[in-house]
């Protein structure tokens, strides 16, 4: 069970890097001693998590720009468990 | 070495130079025993390349998909242009990562360094007591380092510190731990020494036993648990005490390149003792030729180049055969298996080893430390140098 609210902000984690890394056509999380690559969807999160937007708007800004894609909605909420369980984001709020 | 970058480097592309070393120097204050340095670095500390030359290879990688980058030495700070090479990085997008003694960090450099655009700073750590940070670097830097972690906080960088694990602070580990959550350290790496370069030649004084690396790994969890999320906490654990090799590198020429200070291309930190192999220089034909097409970058590649038992191994995907220096300096046949493999026929070399570490009259001959005079020697008598490490490290 998911334990992100739609109410929640996030930010990148301190000292954390968000970046489109042309080499690899991929969106890069980077740190000390190591980086992530983030498959297209997941990119797609992490570049609006700005310390203002709330879970609820990305997700809704997200449905926006992917009118096509099906029930998004569980996927956004994993990708949030994702970054936060690995510390690539932190609450703001 | 996978434990480098944490593991994720397999979810990466293959086949781009995704981490950058820079070896910028080979000169250093420190005079570390367990150095993996070349025991012959003397012979590349008066052709180093100019900051030009830098600032073009950080280009040229960039292009070829390089984005960690390590500035790593010898102690770079010894050069005066880090500054230029740390701006040229930020600028190209790198993430970029000073690894230093802490020796030369001044408040003047430091700021300079955040103005650039630096984004972190590793600094290396030693032990918990003056008496064995002094006698294993032998110098005198314990009061300096404590001085330097607290400089590096107070500018605003994470607190990244590398400590090497040998037999004289293994002991410490609990306080080592303790001293790192003091200094608000953000990442910890606990590096066992691996044996090369100055490590190989001090090899029997400096290896603990595997009671004692079990025990520094059990405080090192429960310590973890302790802490929780607020520190991340990397044990590498030692070869030697395992059945397996490690991946070194994640694989020759997967993701890992380094810049030496001389120039030369290479793709590990020791691959210059593989005698015989001849390795690029950007002085020649740049970083692209270097990865792409040289043949030492291709030489050991996959799993082709392979011999028994490595071929027909159902493993031979997950390890890659281990440590070309390993088995090379060990073995004297670079595609033998690693001889930490207990398929290997030469896993007896390791077993001596360990016990040789507990040879009284082994343990206790003098520490050869890493420094221009002992260096010179080696230089000049490299190849009956080389032939002891085969015999008796």
């Amino acid at each position: 069970m998911s334990t992100i609210q739609t109410t929640d902000i996030y930010a990148l984690a301190l000292h954390h890097r968000f970046q489109w890394e042309e080499a690899q056509q991929s969106y890069v999380i980077l740190f000390p001693e190591g980086m992530v690559k983030l498959h297209g969807g997941a990119g797609e999160v992490i570049k609006r998590v700005n310390g203002k937007a709330t879970v609820g708007e990305i997700v809704a800004d997200l449905k926006a720009a992917f009118s096509e894609a099906e029930d998004i909605e569980s996927d956004i909420f994993g990708m949030f468990d994702l970054a936060v369980g690995k510390a690539w984001l932190r609450k703001v709020n | 070495m996978t434990q480098v970058n944490n593991g994720v480097a397999s979810s990466i592309t293959r086949k781009q130079p995704l981490w950058l070393l820079a070896e910028v120097t080979y000169r250093c204050p420190l005079h570390c025993a367990f150095c993996y340095n070349p025991t012959d670095y003397d012979k590349h500390t008066q052709n180093e390349l100019s900051t030009e030359q830098w600032v073009q290879a950080l280009r040229d990688a960039r292009k070829m998909g390089a984005i960690q980058l390590g500035i790593s030495g010898g102690e770079p700070l010894l050069r005066d242009d880090i500054e230029e090479i740390v701006a040229e990085a930020h600028k190209l997008g790198y993430y970029s990562n000073l690894i230093t003694s802490g020796v030369g960090l001044t408040e003047k450099r430091i700021q300079a360094f955040k103005e650039g655009g630096l984004d972190h700073i590793q600094l290396s750590m030693h032990d918990i007591t003056e008496e064995i940070n002094n006698f294993i670097t032998n110098t005198s830097t314990f009061k300096l380092k404590q001085k330097v972690a607290a400089m590096i906080k107070g500018h605003g960088y994470p607190m990244v510190l590398n400590v090497v694990i040998h037999r004289y602070n293994i002991g410490h580990m609990k306080e080592i731990l303790e001293m790192a959550d003091a200094l608000g350290a953000d990442y910890i790496e606990l590096a066992n020494t691996q044996y090369y370069g100055w490590s190989l030649v001090n090899r029997s004084q400096l290896m603990p036993t595997k009671e004692q690396i079990d025990e520094a790994e059990r405080i090192t969890n429960e310590f973890r648990e302790k802490v929780g999320s607020k520190m991340k906490i990397f044990f590498v654990v030692p070869d030697y005490f395992n059945d397996r090799p490690k991946k070194c590198m994640n694989g020759w020429g997967e993701v890992f390149m380094i810049v030496t200070a001389n120039g030369d291309v290479l793709p590990c930190h020791s691959a210059r003792s593989l005698l015989g192999l001849e390795f690029p220089n950007v002085r020649e034909n740049g970083l692209e030729w270097a990865w792409n097409e040289s043949p030492a970058f291709n030489k050991y590649r996959g799993t082709e180049w392979m011999k028994e038992p490595c071929r027909s191994c159902d493993e031979k995907e997950k390890d890659l055969g281990g440590c070309r220096c390993q088995s090379y300096l060990l073995t004297g046949d670079a595609e033998a298996a690693d001889p930490v493999c207990t398929k290997s026929p030469h896993r007896h070399l390791i077993d001596e080893a360990i016990a040789d570490a507990q040879n009284p009259q082994l343990r206790e001959q003098p520490i050869i430390f890493r420094n221009d005079k002992n260096s010179r020697k080696y230089v000049e008598g490299d190849k009956e140098r080389i032939e002891q490490f085969h015999a008796l490290p």
